[in-house]
């Protein structure tokens, strides 16, 4: 009996939250934004999906067997990133885009690093700024959506966010589409990226992760909070110019970084602090790109410029330790 | 294009000026033998000399405050050049090398208990003394091999740290890490090793280890000169391991083992797997 | 209720069903007693008596060295037939002294009690000191070093430690409910050597009954009761000081740094006996329990008692146990057998079964959820001390605070990574301190 007794370190007992569970979760979450973009898109969306989603396994198991590490594609963060990545491309990638986006992201966003938990950027927002940047023409070709059944052929169309810009720039002035048609963006009836186009089934998913306690309330709520206010005093101070908050929240692909790619554990700061300043920084940086930036969308961007900033925000909020406060306050 | 030729030659003149000037006058003096000698050194700053890395030890050995030989890992080839440009006297000593005095592994020795937790050996030892039963046992969790400056320390299949004796520079930190001392020092020329640790009776290491020493005293009997029994325990009088190496067919549990080379026979390791260090949080 | 807690900490399921109804049970006389000579912070005490010796209950078999160290005393009456080295719940042997008992249970009569009024503080202390007594939550501190504070440290508040916040644990909840009266005049004689009158007592809500009782029973006593969340860690010291006074205690310092002294409910009634009745401490209440025990009980036992005969008196073991735990699940020490003898820090019992312990996991790389971060009560980066301690880099674990870790668990049990942060954290502190003795 003595030979199968267990001996080990205090605690005996686990919370049972384990990695591939939390990131299970997260797809989860994510599942309802890939039905609405799958209903308006079709099967190119679908396609995109499953080739982000198997390129990213296949891209992390090549890594594993080349670096002869153990397998880690059970722990869920490579389909997530192949999610993720899907949901940034527009539905009109070609495969070959989608597979290179893929790669991109598990060998250059994460493997080089060390893997998971160890690279500093997300690696879909790495692997989507790479193809924006290398693939301009085919990253921007939007369609229209053709919902199921409703027998509309593609057409090409142009995000919301892109003719806003293109008008303010063309004639300084805010198009109509940006007063109106917001019950469409709500639901995800407009042009742009497989996960831009519906804020109500992203709003569910992320509320589903902080009900779950996946992701905490802090990012998303200085985040929002940060373009809801800034974005209004734009649009309080000129109409005409600016478009209003509600656009802002409701096109592009402001809810998926928001509740999905800015609240990713691994690149974003650990106490809620650091957080509250991260989720400011996304929603300045974002708004700034939307209104003066040559970008029409500036999300992405500003994910990946607070990532690199987290080290320092982690550095600034460290947590005031217990019994310390006194003592430094006694000297 | 004239006065663009001109203004960006003199600029260049005075940059240049400028560097030459600094260059003279915040130079640093470095005894020229110092960068020789760091030149010779391993390089891997290991420590074992007891200076902070092997610039520390140049330095010092430049000052004349310690002596060529303290540099274990580099042997006698790097003392002699050490003492070549210090125009010293070479004093080197016999070169020695790591083993690890224990053969048994998860197959030949039992356990207490089974452990969870940190992949430690030093950790593992806080609980209840570490999992093995034997006393002096390798616990086989690969501190050493962690620690090892040049990479002359595995991990076998069944979990007993084996030292390459062509690897191993003989720099101690392995020795200095192991919870169970089970690592000794030996001659280099020496091959032959009772390979067990534990200072128990006999009877009680039968019960835990199918390959310890049980002190029968067989060897000593048949090599008086190139053994002792101390505590229970053979073990080599190096001054005389080549008597030691013909008795080796006497030992009952076969603790006693020759090899000269590599690792001691029969080690298999598992496929090499880099570790996944933990991620930071600032 | 207006409940009281502090920053941090976690929720895990308190699972005290087992054994929570159940009435304090008078555990029967083993044959053997197995009595350690260190069952306590600081120096272990030294064996008094020789083999042969007829022993009776309550006599002194071992002496204290040193101020931090105490007596220790035979838990019932024999024959000592060994002195030597036994398994102790460390995991090592250490020098113990066995009992054969008598059967008699008979006490030294040479026991004298004596009424705390007619009692000076010192002589209160000398034979709270003389007893053995112990902080009976499990630290195991020598009561009479915590009610000895330097001269220019002014204490104003007793605080009484009825938390029990360790899952599994019902053993001070049933003292509370069933020897209230002890642990009241226990609480009067402490307040009597440190002179003050404040004393409160801090519980868990989730033991609504003993807050009722003692609430009631201690307003007539100026005595307050504390109703205080029910998260984990709240019973350790400094937690239980911020939570009941709002007070934090300086990092390095002892809870006096901040006027407070904190005592067990165990420790208080102990007291009481040590005074009024003259006994030693050589009895406690453990919790004998776990999916691992048929029935699980609250047992009165011998200091000494065999870990097998504690499971005898539980119906016997309910399947193949896999851990073997003294103490709860969060803090306790994993045994190597039951032959170990319970001691006076042990408050509890655990057994599991293969099939209750975490599905044994690979601990995969911190993904930096923050999770611990935001769990650790002393608002530590655990996971950063833990990654300096896996690399030997003992100054960083440092500079990021290691030392003040008081590894109460919550940043290994949260862990989605499974990693042993604790025990990593823990495996720092040694080399800091080692490092620190040797400069």
């Amino acid at each position: 009996m003595e030979n199968q007794l267990y001996l080990s370190s205090s605690p005996h007992i686990h919370g049972g939250e384990t990695t591939d569970k939390v990131m299970r979760t997260v797809i989860y979450a994510l599942l309802p934004a890939c039905a609405v973009s799958i209903y308006f898109f079709g099967l190119p969306a679908l396609s995109v999906l499953l080739i982000c989603t198997i390129g990213c396994l296949a891209a992390e198991a090549l890594c594993c067997r080349l670096m002869k590490r153990a397998l880690t594609l059970s722990d869920g963060s490579a389909a997530l990133t192949g999610i993720l990545l899907g949901l940034n491309l527009p539905p009109s990638a070609p495969w070959w885009l989608s597979l290179f986006g893929a790669a991109v992201a598990i060998l250059i966003g994460k493997q080089v690093y060390g893997g998971l938990g160890s690279n500093p950027f997300n690696p879909a927002l790495v692997a989507r700024v790479v193809l924006l940047i290398s693939f301009p023409v085919q990253m921007t070709s939007w369609t229209a959506p053709a919902p199921l059944g409703s027998g509309l052929d593609a057409v090409t169309a142009a995000t919301p966010l892109g003719e806003m810009k293109t008008a303010v720039m063309l004639t300084g002035t805010l198009p109509e589409l940006a007063t109106s048609g917001f019950g469409n963006y709500l639901t995800g009836n407009m042009a742009g990226s497989l996960g831009e186009v519906s804020a109500l089934a992203l709003l569910l998913g992320g509320l589903y992760l902080m009900l779950r306690k996946i992701i905490s309330w802090h990012i998303p709520v200085s985040f929002l909070g940060t373009v809801i206010i800034l974005g209004g005093v734009f649009w309080l101070v000129d109409p005409g110019t600016y478009p209003s908050p509600l656009f802002h929240l409701l096109t592009g692909g402001l809810m998926l970084g928001v509740f999905f790619m800015a609240t990713d554990m691994v690149t974003s700061p650990v106490t809620g602090k650091g957080m509250l300043i991260f989720g400011f920084g996304c929603g300045l940086v974002t708004v700034l790109i939307r209104l003066f930036g040559g970008y029409p969308e500036g999300v992405s961007f500003a994910i990946l410029l607070m990532n690199a900033a987290t080290p320092l925000i982690d550095r600034f909020t460290k947590p005031k330790i217990y019994g310390y406060v006194e003592q430094e306050a006694a000297q | 294009m004239l006065a663009a030729v001109l203004s960006l030659g003199g600029i260049g003149l005075v940059a240049a000026a400028a560097l030459g000037v600094a260059a003279k006058k915040f130079a640093v003096e470095i005894d020229p033998r110092e960068a020789a000698i760091l030149e010779v050194l391993p390089g891997a700053n290991c420590g074992a000399c007891g200076f902070p890395g092997c610039s520390g030890f140049a330095k010092a050995l430049v000052n004349g405050s310690t002596a060529p030989s303290l540099c274990t890992p580099g042997g006698s080839d790097t003392v002699h050049k050490i003492a070549q440009i210090l125009g010293v006297e070479a004093v080197t000593a016999d070169p020695k090398v790591a083993v690890v005095l224990c053969q048994g592994d998860n197959r030949k020795a039992t356990e207490k208990y089974r452990y969870l937790g940190l992949e430690d050996c030093n950790a593992a030892q806080k609980i209840a003394d570490g999992p093995k039963t034997c006393p002096g046992g390798c616990l086989g969790l690969g501190t050493c091999a962690r620690i090892c400056p040049f990479g002359a320390i595995e991990i076998t299949v069944d979990g007993l740290a084996v030292i390459s004796r062509e690897k191993c520079t003989g720099c101690e930190k392995c020795i200095a890490v192991c919870p169970r001392r089970v690592i000794r020092m030996t001659p280099l020329d020496a091959s032959t090793h009772v390979l067990c640790n534990s200072h128990d009776k006999g009877a009680a290491v039968r019960k835990y280890c199918q390959v310890g020493c049980i002190a029968c005293t067989l060897c000593k009997k048949n090599a008086p000169e190139a053994y002792k029994i101390e505590a229970f325990l053979a073990e080599v009088i190096y001054e005389h391991h080549r008597e030691a190496a013909q008795v080796l067919e006497k030992c009952p549990t076969r603790c006693i083992r020759d090899f000269s080379t590599g690792y001691p026979e029969g080690s298999s390791f598992p496929p090499p797997t880099v570790p996944v260090k933990p991620a930071q949080v600032d | 209720m207006n409940l009281k807690t502090f920053p941090g900490g976690l929720h895990p399921p308190d699972s005290k069903h087992y054994s929570a109804t159940s009435p304090i049970a008078v555990c029967p006389l083993p044959e053997q007693l197995v009595i350690p000579m260190g069952q306590h912070i600081g120096a272990p005490a030294e064996a008094c008596v020789a083999v042969g010796d007829l022993v009776k209950k309550g006599q002194l078999i071992a002496t204290a060295k040193g101020f931090v160290s105490v007596p220790i005393h035979a838990s019932s009456s024999g024959e000592v037939v060994a002195v030597e080295p036994r398994l102790h719940p460390m995991g090592k042997l250490l020098p113990a002294v066995v009992i054969k008992t008598d059967g008699e249970d008979c006490w030294d009569d040479t026991l004298q009690g004596a009424d705390p009024a007619e009692l000076s503080g010192d002589e209160l202390k000398n034979r709270i000191r003389a007893a053995g007594i112990v902080g009976m939550g499990g630290a195991t501190f020598p009561t009479h070093v915590k009610l000895s504070p330097p001269e220019d440290k002014k204490i104003d508040t007793l605080i009484i430690n009825g938390v029990e916040c360790e899952p599994f644990l019902t053993a001070d909840h049933r003292l509370m409910l069933e020897e209230s009266e002890r642990i009241f005049d226990g609480i009067d004689i402490l307040r009597k050597i440190l002179g003050i009158e404040r004393a409160v007592i801090g519980i868990e809500a989730n033991k609504p009954d003993a807050i009722e009782k003692l609430s009631r029973e201690g307003a007539a006593r100026n005595v307050a009761v504390q109703a205080l969340q029910v998260k984990y860690p709240q019973g350790a010291e400094k937690q239980l000081i911020d939570a009941i006074t709002g007070r934090q205690v300086p990092s390095g310092t002892l809870p006096m740094e901040v006027g407070v002294v904190v005592q067990n409910v165990g420790t208080a009634a102990a007291v009481s006996d040590a005074i009024r009745l003259g006994r030693p401490l050589v009895e406690r209440v453990a919790t004998v329990t776990g999916p691992g025990i048929k029935q699980p009980k609250n047992l009165l036992i011998r200091i000494g008692t065999p870990l097998s005969f504690l499971v005898e008196q539980c119906g016997g073991l309910h399947g193949e146990p896999a851990k073997i735990i003294m103490g709860g699940p969060m803090m306790g020490q994993t045994q190597l057998s039951l032959d170990i003898p319970a001691i006076r820090g042990t408050s509890g019992l655990l057994i599991f079964r293969q099939e209750d312990l975490p599905k044994k996991l690979e601990a995969g790389p911190c993904i930096r959820c923050g999770r611990c971060v935001t769990a650790c009560p002393i608002h530590l980066a655990p996971t950063t001390i833990a990654a300096y301690g896996r690399l030997d880099m003992l100054d960083e674990a440092n500079a990021y605070n290691a030392l003040d870790c008081i590894e109460c668990g919550c940043c290994t049990y949260i862990c989605p990574a499974t990693l042993p942060l604790v025990q990593t954290i823990r495996y720092a502190k040694g080399g800091i301190m080692a490092k620190k003795r040797t400069i």
